[in-house]
């Protein structure tokens, strides 16, 4: 066992002595000093492949504010029988209280495990995990075992739609989550910023009605981000009553048709090679009178154009700044203490569609 | 699913930015000193969220004859420098590019003309009228000239979309210069677009005392004179009066805090639950606070000023000392009521206020303390005693709430001592709090007024205050001074009951 001030760790542990050694880092850290409040928000578990232990924790330390208060980092490493452990206690911020302010204090765990530990990994991780606090789980790398077996102990599921190169299949397992769990997909919010401008661009009370005659919807996105696309059709199609039938693949695209209450709506799934991080690139509406509705993401936020029947055109930028992968984590960390019920809806539709 | 032709508008569901209608914003006084500190950063960072609506613009109206390319630089120094955050090079400048200055002082027709022109050309770019927002961060002698203005030019009103004004405090010196200025307002605009900017409102802080009170059921059945003893509300700061002597020294520590801060921590803390929280059900129940108000006798109105004394161990000026006050000033920089607000619940209750400059600490909290216990059982030697339980609201700088009650000492014997339950609002909770300009001028391009003043809630809080200005304005007795870095005078005492004391600062 070592120790060091707002650090300790021991190999071939056991969740009793970590349990035991987090309670007095706390009460050394907290309790003696007054300058520093543990904070209590949300327990975070992670399950992850040890080689990449390093770049989860690194994508961690970038989400900034919205850092969980306990993390429980479990690395999972083949061959590995035995449970080495390491906690720390760090302070947000820049960890210095200024004159009459508090800092707060975080707790992380890191767990070296190995596959056997999985199925039954809520036993160890039990003892570790602060009561009363909603607890998140996250497994980037899969580990679906270790998932199931934390549900019971959690109240939210982190995950990625995007990560699975199935969508069908990354539907299917959303889906199972949700029965369990309440989900938080980052693929779903990637396609937040375009939910919210096309909801925008639909608003004022001239333009409404067009939503009742959108006859074609395209939907630009990384190759790999396929199920962000997906759910953003999903959505439209919860929300305006569309019935989508399959969508086949025909040229590197997927398409399809969606009924609708007046008439059939086009859809249009492609794929942009151009695009290097995960999401959308891009979303064009067109409506039965002529109307067409574009977005792109450009410098500053979203490159918005409309045109009407008569062939006018305007443009403007839609202001925002881009969030980055670390700020989408972070966002699906403070999503996890709200519901959006949106998302059910949206999965729903999209099941159609990859059937 | 809602029918698409109906309202609302069925994509908004589980979207938890809504939209808001394409807006210009009109700041006169876009060179000033509010201008550049808080509200163009503020439409930065509003900017860099994505929070803004679709489209907008920003028109900014000043003396300084400058041509927009300028005026954008000017901007775009003062976000580099006050913003929260580090701008965003391209969201900065497609911002900028959405910005444009009209030059001229307030009372040239001109400029309006001019101003009505560059509006006209946005929504004809756009091909729909935008709302209009028109922020007056100008000195409170503007107002009446500006809104007249806005009258006299037909910019009051813009057919398919809303007009708003949006007003800083002061809001008058005194009751009946506040009073004539909502009558010249209500000339030109209908009380609903007048939007009066309190920004202790948007403060996080204050919008968490509404769900303290009226989210816990723990707390309503005490909230009444049968279980509190006394309520004190305190906003102290510890610093001095800095570069704004012009300002504090015409208006003083009680309109400048007391008069619309502490009355709103005040309205809100003692408030009927409303109907809705509503922006006319909420403001409606304040306004039933401040009606209830006895007038402030004249010994339960308390001022001094400060001498020189110690701050964070150095030596400070008194208020005579310090740069741009008159040597012969008798504005007050401490001021302290005992106030009574005379209804079914708080009949009876003292509710003392407290404010005021170069005191031993910056706090602003409101301490809400019980009725001791019928029976006194725990007397044994040792105990340092039963005290009342004591609810402390903090604002600032630790924003919390704490819980005194007395727990039993460790040993054998039953000896008693105060502790604490504490919550701090920084240890549950992931997000920052928006600075309060961004949610208010957020709100303001909403059309959301809950967290501004209307014009009874003014009527109001200077209908306790003005009685008190006025028997200070005629009363040329000594005035009580405290030393700087202290909590202040010793005269505030008299304003207690027996058995009370003031929380320590």
């Amino acid at each position: 066992m070592t120790a060091a001030r707002g650090m300790w760790s021991e190999r071939d542990t056991t969740p009793s002595a970590i349990e035991e050694a987090l309670r007095e880092l706390v009460k050394e850290h907290c309790g003696h000093d007054d300058a520093y409040a543990p904070a209590r928000v949300l327990n975070l578990v992670v399950v992850v492949d040890r080689d990449w232990r390093g770049e989860i924790m690194n994508r961690l330390d970038r989400v900034g504010r919205y850092h969980p208060s306990r993390t429980i980092l479990c690395a999972v490493e083949d061959g590995r029988t035995s449970i080495d452990a390491t906690v720390a206690i760090t302070a947000a911020d820049d960890g210095t209280p200024k004159p009459g302010e508090l800092a707060l204090a975080r707790e992380r765990v890191v767990l070296d495990l190995g596959p056997r530990h999985l199925e039954k990994l809520d036993t160890i991780v039990d003892p570790l995990v602060v009561t009363d606090i909603a607890t998140v789980v996250w497994s980037p790398h899969g580990h679906p075992e270790a998932v199931d077996a934390l549900l019971h102990l959690s109240q939210v599921v982190l995950l990625d739609s995007v990560n699975e190169p199935d969508p069908g299949a990354a539907v299917a397992r959303a889906k199972d989550l949700a029965e369990e769990a309440y989900v938080v997909d980052l693929a779903w919010l990637r396609s937040t910023p375009w939910r919210e401008r096309v909801a925008s661009t639909f608003d004022p009370l001239q333009w409404r009605p067009e939503l009742g005659r959108i006859s074609a919807v395209t939907v630009r996105h990384q190759p790999q981000s396929v199920v962000a696309g997906l759910l953003f059709m999903g959505w439209l199609a919860a929300r305006l009553g569309w019935e989508p039938g399959s969508l086949v693949a025909a040229n590197g695209s997927l398409r399809g048709n969606a009924h609708g209450r007046r008439q059939d709506v086009e859809l249009r799934l492609e794929s942009d090679a151009q695009m290097s991080v995960p999401g959308l690139a891009g979303v064009e509406i067109a409506t039965a009178s002529g109307m067409g509705i574009s977005l792109y993401r450009g410098p500053g936020g979203l490159t918005a154009r409309r045109s009407d029947r008569k062939g006018r055109e305007s443009t403007w930028t839609v202001l925002g700044a881009s969030r980055g992968e670390s700020g989408i984590l972070g966002e699906g960390i403070r999503q996890a203490l709200l519901r959006d019920p949106a998302y059910r809806s949206a999965l729903d539709r999209v099941e159609t569609m990859v059937r | 699913v809602a029918t698409v032709e109906q309202q609302p508008n069925p994509l908004v569901e589980g979207l938890e930015r809504l939209p808001v209608h394409p807006t210009t914003l009109v700041i006169f006084g876009g060179t000033g000193d509010l201008a550049q500190r808080k509200l163009l950063p503020a439409v930065y960072n509003l900017a860099h969220e994505g929070a803004l609506p679709e489209r907008f613009n920003l028109i900014a109206v000043s003396r300084s004859d400058l041509p927009h390319e300028d005026y954008r630089q000017m901007a775009r120094e003062a976000i580099a420098k006050h913003s929260r955050r580090q701008p965003d090079e391209q969201v900065l400048s497609k911002l900028l590019e959405r910005v444009r200055y009209v030059p001229g002082t307030f009372d040239d027709d001109s400029i309006y003309e001019r101003l009505d022109g560059e509006l006209r050309e946005f929504d004809e770019e756009a091909g729909i009228p935008f709302n209009r927002v028109f922020y007056l961060s100008t000195a409170p002698e503007y107002f009446p000239v500006i809104i007249g203005k806005l009258g006299a030019h037909g910019l009051e009103r813009r057919e398919g979309a809303e007009v708003r004004v949006v007003i800083e405090k002061p809001f008058g010196t005194r009751l009946q210069e506040a009073l004539d200025l909502m009558r010249l307002g209500h000339s030109v605009l209908d009380e609903s677009q007048v939007f009066r900017i309190d920004h202790y409102l948007g403060k996080e802080t204050v919008q968490n005392m509404l769900a303290f009170r009226f989210a816990n059921g723990m707390f309503e059945p005490i909230w009444n004179r049968n279980y509190i003893d006394y309520v004190q509300i305190t906003a102290a700061e510890d610093l001095g009066i800095g570069s704004r002597a012009g300002y504090y020294d015409s208006a003083g520590a009680l309109r400048d805090l007391v008069e619309n801060h502490m009355m709103q921590l005040l309205t809100l803390l003692c408030m009927e639950p409303p109907v809705t929280f509503s922006a006319d059900d909420v403001r409606d129940e304040k306004v039933k606070v401040l009606h209830a108000i006895k007038p402030v006798e004249a010994h339960h109105a308390i001022r001094a000023q400060y001498t020189a004394g110690m701050a964070e161990g150095k030596e400070v000026p008194g208020y005579l000392q310090e740069e741009g006050v008159p040597e012969d000033s008798r504005t007050e920089t401490y001021a302290a009521l005992r106030v009574q607000v005379d209804n079914w619940r708080w009949a009876g209750v003292p509710i003392y206020l407290r404010t005021g400059k170069r005191l031993a600490r910056k706090v602003t909290e409101i301490a809400v303390t019980l009725q001791p216990v019928p029976h006194l059982a725990f007397q044994a030697e040792g105990s340092i005693g039963v005290k009342p339980n004591q609810l402390v609201m903090t604002m600032q700088p630790n924003e919390g709430v704490s819980l005194s009650f007395g727990a039993k000492i460790p040993g054998t014997r039953l000896r008693i001592r105060p502790v604490n339950m504490e919550f701090l609002y920084g240890t549950a909770f992931l997000s920052q709090s928006p600075e309060a300009y961004e949610r208010l001028i957020m709100d303001a391009m909403r059309g959301d007024a809950t967290l501004f003043t209307r014009d009874d809630e003014v009527e109001g809080q200077w209908r306790v205050i003005d009685p008190v200005l006025e028997r200070w304005s005629q009363d040329d007795g000594p005035l009580p001074r405290y030393a700087a870095g202290s909590a202040g005078p010793e005269e505030a005492d008299s304003l207690l009951d027996p058995g009370q004391r003031w929380r320590a600062i």
